[in-house]
């Protein structure tokens, strides 16, 4: 099989440029955005490239024209099957005014495009489709185009228009100049423009339409390579022997156990890492369930039955998000105080291909095939894994199975880069099952305090929320390899964690959604939250985790609002007001009321207070509930109302409709958006009805597919209603996370509604549910 | 051992351990994309492949087990170009996110519509029972296959 980018045939591929050239001199550099009106969290992460990296600022790391007319773009936010791919093209098309087909997308490969960080945290929409990076380079390049046309035609700018590649004076048809013969081979060697101008958003053609995803076709009739498909000539298949339990190490391997067996090229040992290489997947296999290690005994596992409450226990480094100082004393005064607390579990990525790479290593030299979601740093962490220059590691993203945050990616690129550096051939390596669940880094668990107080006519008048998160390792940073199994096992330490006290907040930061909806979040005087409550507190204390954890998609954001919105509908129910007014009594952003009540309005919400009034104790109860969130604080509005079924008698919870609403301001693709939505929002009816990390004392005891439950495709699938609120003139905000942060609270809301019960841990299991229903007495 | 293995209408004769599992010789032998190894243990559904007319989990499917009988991998069923009618649902309908479980999803709606044409989508949806899509395509991919369904049925 032919290889679609072999190893350096990337720079021929787009020999239009030597970006080699410009690359050595980049070094790390601090772009000039300022007058763009970046938010604070883009700025870190969008701002600056590492070393190697195509300059960010420059028109050429993002757009090239070939001599034959052809366009390029090149991205730095990958395709991981939410589409983005398919929508960048778009933006490039429509800035340049070609057709989709013309563009030709090239995204996350360290020898050809740019460094921006992860693919991750909904941020490639507002990445590369406002001010900066692909979007202003699009509008740059048009605006150098057409001041060469109007020079090259002596036409003025105004009186030009472009489509598919041609500039054409709109008054003369017969004045005309490509593309190609503007630029066409050449560099545009042009820093990025603030005032190009963008494609005007209600004269888009590309942008904002419904394009299919250009990959389907391959997908569908299994000619689309995945990494996992990656073949290289004289490639090797590697198996790894993970620690049987947590924290065991490695005493001596008898490589006698496996002498002679049929293929085996190696066995690699490595401090706490294990492997095998041989000729064929089945003899790796064979020859890691056959190798004898003696390990030693783990460090044990705290008992999962007293987890949540042993967090509260931990040293913490603690983290105030936002403190008027005056909660405490405002709920002593208040005619009414609620407390409760919400457990979430440790859930899992569980990618349903467990997680694969390809490493060629040979000499001083890698090329790393990976599903990573940030090849920059899978770049520099996989060179010190190796031992090599980061100049001499080139990482190629190749799309492996949906990831939905850090799945075991990253740590099985580390994995066949050792055990490619150990033959010196190319090496595949597809973890099992097993390794996968037991060893990946799990979203993480949540232990949450509401507060509040209120007054005497039912309004919230305080609220404290507090949380105990524990953490350890992450997606590996520039140089923390030790962030996830493979590099632990070969010595490199977690990114360090130490306890301390909090500091007072010096600016609005609801990235993590810790602080509440309807707080009014005034920080230095300036509320800049999306609610009126003016008395509020919310405290995080990050304590150590027993298990890797990591990013799952729409991480903390989902447990913190599951507690935020269940909550609020606990305070609804206790003014026995409606859900849904209660919530826009206590909102002032006028975009996030406007996505409940079209979400409201959608479901036909009928107004009264919850629970239903006369339930019935047995057999079958319906109800409805609500949740919302303007995701991140800053980065997509999101509301949802759900309509469940409880058998009484099971305690079974079926999710009958969903209705959602949402604003992620100007839509890039609907078709793309809606199948976001509806994925996020099942997902999210999975991890709430059913996903759990389970553990005993020594090691994870959920590690296939029967013992972690995701609801399959034959299961009682509910009808899902998106509506999409369209605002063209807003900043582009993420939309992959936003439907899946709103589905819990809205089931947990739907069973109170249908059975007076308020459930304040997930999953909703059956047991859970049924045990919860016989409290009601 | 050599064994005499029947894919996509061609005859294939292989050097291989024979407990090894079909899917290693779909995946690496013969180096096909549509057959996947999801999770090894038959739980999933990826790395179907439809063996004389019925779905077969190839991960644990012993290689000695087909021998001779005719093996059908998603590749079989159309191109890019000219794909199936299924596959061209999947498309029309936009029905995958990341696509790793798609094989599975196909090749068993295929195999379940091939022997029951007049399904009902209550029907169709039990047939899916064990296989799994971690992106929750499932809304669309259902769509797909009654999409299909109905011109099977027609």
């Amino acid at each position: 099989m032919k290889r679609r980018f072999l190893p350096g045939a990337g720079a021929a591929l787009h020999s239009a440029m030597n970006r080699r050239g410009f690359l050595k001199v980049s070094g790390v550099l601090v772009v000039g955005f300022s007058s763009f009106s970046a938010k604070p969290g883009e700025a870190q992460i969008l701002q600056t490239a590492l070393p190697g990296s195509p300059a960010l600022n420059q028109v050429d790391s993002w757009i090239a024209i070939g001599a034959d007319g052809s366009i390029t773009a090149y991205s730095g936010k990958e395709e991981l099957g939410q589409g983005i791919a398919t929508a960048q093209q778009q933006l490039a098309a429509e800035e340049l005014s070609v057709p989709f087909e013309r563009v030709k997308l090239i995204y996350c490969d360290t020898g050809i495009t740019p460094d921006q960080s992860y693919t991750a945290g909904s941020q490639s929409h507002p990445a590369n489709f406002n001010h900066g990076n692909l979007a202003q380079a699009g509008a740059t390049a048009r605006e150098a185009l057409f001041q060469l046309a109007s020079q090259r035609l002596n036409v003025p700018v105004d009186q030009l228009t472009a489509w598919d590649g041609v500039i054409t004076a709109k008054n003369d048809p017969s004045k005309k100049v490509t593309y190609a013969q503007l630029v066409g081979g050449r560099k545009f060697n042009l820093t990025l423009s603030a005032t190009a101008k963008r494609r005007p958003a209600n004269e888009w053609k590309v942008l904002g339409t419904p394009v299919g995803r250009p990959d389907l076709p391959e997908v569908v009739t299994g000619r689309f390579e995945f990494v996992h498909n990656v073949r290289l000539p004289g490639m090797l298949h590697g198996r790894v022997v993970r620690p049987p339990l947590v924290g065991a190490t490695v005493i001596s391997v008898d490589e006698s156990s496996v002498q002679g067996m049929p293929g085996l090229v190696k066995v690699v040992v490595k401090k706490n890492f294990v492997g095998v290489v041989a000729q064929k997947p089945w003899q790796a296999m064979q020859a890691a369930s056959r190798l004898k290690v003696n390990w030693s005994a783990g460090t044990g596992l705290p008992r999962q039955s007293d987890f949540y409450e042993l967090l509260r226990k931990q040293p913490a480094r603690d983290v105030l998000l936002i403190d008027s100082k005056d909660s405490e004393a405002t709920l002593g005064q208040a005619a009414t105080v609620l407390k409760t607390t919400y457990y979430h579990p440790f859930q899992m990525h569980g990618s349903v291909g467990s997680s694969c790479s390809v490493a060629d290593v040979h000499g001083d030299e890698a090329t790393l095939y990976s599903a990573t979601q940030a090849v920059w740093y899978q770049k520099t962490t996989s060179a010190m894994v190796l031992g090599l220059k980061p100049e001499k590691v080139r990482v190629i993203f190749t799309r492996g199975s949906g990831c939905y945050g850090i799945n075991g990616a990253d740590t099985v690129t580390y994995d066949a880069a050792i055990l490619s550096q150990a033959v010196g051939q190319p090496v595949r390596v597809q973890l099992s099952r097993k390794d996968e669940m037991a060893w990946e880094n799990y979203g993480n668990a949540h232990v949450m305090e509401e507060r509040a107080g209120l007054d005497a006519q039912g309004n919230i008048i305080a609220w404290e929320h507090e949380s105990w998160i524990p953490s350890k390792g992450n997606r590996p940073g520039t140089g923390t390899p030790g962030n996830v199994v493979t590099g632990m096992l070969l010595g490199f330490e977690p990114q360090p964690f130490s306890p301390g006290p909090a500091q007072a907040p010096r600016a609005y930061n609801n990235n993590s959604n810790g602080v509440p909806s309807y707080f009014a979040g005034r920080v230095a005087g300036k509320a800049q939250g999306t609610g009126r409550i003016a008395s509020e507190k919310a405290l995080v204390h990050n304590v150590v985790s027993p298990f890797w954890t990591g990013p799952l998609r729409s991480p903390a954001r989902l447990q913190n609002t599951f507690a935020h919105e269940c909550f609020m509908d606990e305070l609804a129910a206790r003014a026995k007001a409606d859900p849904v007014e209660y919530r826009l009594r206590h909102l002032s952003d006028p975009r996030l009321m406007e996505v409940i009540r079209a979400a409201a309005k959608a479901a036909n919400w009928e107004t009264r207070p919850s629970p239903k009034p006369n339930i019935a104790k047995t057999g079958v109860a319906t109800g409805r509930g609500v949740s919302c969130v303007l995701y991140e604080g800053d980065n997509g509005y999101s509301a949802a109302v759900i309509e469940i079924d409880v058998n009484q008698d099971t305690g079974e919870v079926t999710v009958k409709r969903i209705w959602t609403a949402h604003d992620c301001g100007p839509i890039s693709n609907p078709d793309g958006l809606r199948n976001q939505i509806e994925g996020g929002a099942l997902q999210a009816v999975s991890r709430a009805l059913g996903e759990e990390v389970t553990w005993d004392r020594e090691k994870v005891t959920s590690v296939d597919w029967r013992s972690y439950h995701s609801l399959p495709l034959g299961f009682a699938i509910p009808k899902i209603e998106s509506v999409l609120i369209n605002r063209l003139d807003e900043e582009a905000n993420g939309a992959g996370e936003t439907s899946i942060t709103v589905i819990a609270a809205a089931i947990g809301n739907a069973i109170f509604d249908a059975t007076g019960a308020r459930i304040r841990q997930i999953p909703f299991t059956k047991d859970w549910v049924k045990a919860a229903l016989e409290k009601r007495g | 051992m050599a064994i005499t293995l029947k894919v996509n209408g061609r005859t294939h004769r292989l050097d291989i351990d024979p407990a090894t599992p079909l899917l290693y010789a779909l995946s690496d032998d013969l180096a096909l994309n549509g057959p996947k190894f999801g999770c090894g243990l038959g739980q999933c559904g990826a790395c179907t492949a439809i063996v004389n007319g019925t779905a077969v989990r190839t991960c644990i499917t012993p290689l000695s087990t087909v021998a001779g009988k005719e093996v059908t991998t998603l590749e079989a069923l159309g191109t890019p170009e000219k794909p199936h009618p299924l596959q061209k649902a999947f498309i029309d309908e936009q029905a995958s996110q990341c696509g790793f479980c798609v094989n599975g999803v196909i090749m068993t709606a295929k195999a379940f519509l091939d022997k029951n044409p007049k399904a009902t989508p209550e029907q169709i949806r039990q047939a899916l029972s064990g296989v799994l899509c971690r992106c929750f395509t499932h809304v669309r991919m259902h769509r797909a296959i009654e999409r299909y369904a109905k011109e099977v049925a027609r």
